[in-house]
């Protein structure tokens, strides 16, 4: 390994600093600072309104953030200067009401970021997203618009559209929250292929025990601060802070 | 009150009963003679010009201003040109389609010699452009902002967004509306003649003050329309139709 690669895999693939973000009379996020690498599994869990979807949303500024910066692969993508848009193809997100593109067929979906971003041919997108959505075990519904898929279905189509991008980061926003309970485990089983094969995440969830299994690193948010960071099992079984504990016992 | 009504039915009746009558005399007399219903074919043709011409521009018109007021309203960008279309919104809502016919054909082309078919064609497209806007921005709106968000996600900038994801969403839900808005102006140039343009209405009128025999020529000219906007809603029935089929 040179030692400019070395430099690279030791350095944060994200790396968050006093993010302020301020919307009219809410103050959500306070002086948030974390720093995220190559491969890590990070969990934000936290109480409702605890600024967790705000932080997820600023690392690729869907939400403006009001101060702070954010470098990612080093670049401060919160200067106004960068071109935000080519920092976001290298950062898939995944949210909460799937938000496929109904008027597309799945096969569009996928491919339509590839080719008018990446400037790949029909061909090479739509074999990537074939060999994508095999993984997935969706390749039987490339020909299907979204609103003939079930919910668990779209949402793995929606990862699906993200990894096309090949991204460096995976954000999710309660991927499972707006499942029906039969088809929470086939998402997760999407995202626990994902994390065994390396790709770094941040996820935003209330699924506890999912968080527990699959997780290098969870940050307790409340009132827009972290307030505790544990390693996955450990922060689950050893929480320091009060807060966290009368958290888990809540939701555990 | 009642001896009112009376007296239009009784009007009414004595109209009728001349017309069945005399129906072949008065057939030919307000249509035949002179080649009197080619007033109504060139009628016809210049309210049908005037019409499609005139949803053209309120069309394209229409989508600029839609394009600027919610670019404006998501980005705050804009701000300028944003005022000058609240304005003629504002203005061409609040004022009526005849006032701004007239006040384009006697203050604004005032002075020169001008085709009263491109006078009327402005007029209209001008009008109509105003009532379009607010149908595709209504449309823009209905957009759920997650739509965005996923483009934007993806790494779409603005534009990108708009021309890939946005739109073709909204060009399907407005369809309906911008078809319903070509037979409203449909009907609504009927006031042309204002400025002597022979359009459809004039057109049945000058019959009338020719041969001072109202009923025929007048019930001719609803009936056109009435016929061209049954055909019109029969057509954007069907097109409802294949969109919601195809409403994936
Ligand atoms: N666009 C917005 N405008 C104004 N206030 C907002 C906006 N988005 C979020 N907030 C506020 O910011 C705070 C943090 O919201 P956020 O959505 O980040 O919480 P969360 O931790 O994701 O909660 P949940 O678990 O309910 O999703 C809340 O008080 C919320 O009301
Ligand atoms: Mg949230």
């Amino acid at each position: 390994m040179t030692t400019s690669e070395e430099i690279k895999e030791k350095s944060p693939l994200i790396s968050v600093k006093d993010l302020e973000k301020h919307f009219t009379d809410v103050h959500a996020l306070n002086g948030v600072s974390v720093d995220i690498y190559r491969g890590d599994v990070v969990f934000v869990v936290g109480p409702s309104g605890s600024g967790k979807s705000t932080f997820l949303r600023c690392l690729n500024r869907l939400e403006e953030p009001t101060s702070g910066t954010i470098l990612f692969e080093g670049i401060n993508i919160t200067d106004k200067k960068c071109d935000i848009n080519k920092h976001r193809q290298k950062m898939g997100m995944v949210f909460q009401q799937f938000n496929l593109f109904p008027h597309m067929t799945v096969m569009r979906n996928l491919t339509i970021g590839p080719m008018k971003l990446q400037h790949k041919t029909k061909e090479e997108a739509e074999s990537y997203a074939h060999e994508l959505l095999k993984r997935v075990g969706l390749e039987t519904r490339a020909d299907a618009y979204p609103n003939q898929l079930s919910g668990g279905q779209k949402q793995r189509i929606a990862i699906v559209r993200a990894l096309c991008m090949r991204p460096d980061v995976m954000l999710f926003d309660e991927p499972t929250s707006a499942l029906d309970p039969e088809m929470v485990g086939e998402v997760l089983e999407v995202m626990r292929d994902l994390a065994e094969d390396k790709m770094t995440m941040v996820v935003v969830t209330h699924e506890m025990a999912f968080a527990k299994e699959i997780a290098t690193k969870v940050l307790f948010m409340a009132e827009g601060q972290i307030l505790e960071t544990g390693e996955g099992r450990e922060f689950f079984e050893n929480p320091k802070t009060e807060r966290l504990k009368t958290f888990l016992e809540k939701v555990l | 009150m009642f001896s009112a009504i009376m007296d239009f039915g009784d009007k009414l009746g004595t109209a009728l009963f001349k017309l069945s009558y005399n129906f072949p005399n008065q057939f030919y007399l307000n249509f035949i003679k002179e080649n009197r219903w080619k007033y109504l074919t060139d009628g016809l043709k210049v309210t049908l010009t005037v019409t499609i011409f005139a949803v053209l521009i309120g069309v394209i018109l229409g989508f600029l201003v839609a394009i600027i007021r919610s670019t404006h309203d998501k980005t705050g960008k804009l701000t300028l040109l944003n005022w000058v279309c609240t304005v003629y919104l504002t203005v061409i809502r609040g004022t009526p389609v005849l006032v701004q016919l007239l006040i384009i054909y006697f203050v604004i082309f005032g002075s020169v010699r001008v085709d009263k078919v491109f006078v009327a064609v402005v007029a209209f497209g001008i009008n109509s452009g105003a009532y379009v806007a607010e149908i595709i921005r209504g449309g823009i709106m209905s957009i759920d902002q997650g739509q965005f968000e996923a483009g934007r996600s993806i790494g779409f900038n603005y534009t990108q967004t708009m021309i890939y994801i946005i739109l073709p969403q909204v060009f399907k839900n407005v369809l309906p509306a911008l078809g319903n808005e070509f037979i409203v102006l449909l009907k609504e140039t009927s006031v042309s003649g204002y400025i002597a343009l022979q359009d459809l209405t004039k057109g049945g009128d000058i019959i009338r003050s020719q041969t001072y025999s109202p009923l025929l020529p007048l019930l001719a000219v609803a009936l056109i329309y009435l016929f061209f906007v049954m055909i019109l809603s029969k057509l954007l029935k069907i097109l409802e139709g294949r969109l919601r089929n195809s409403d994936h």
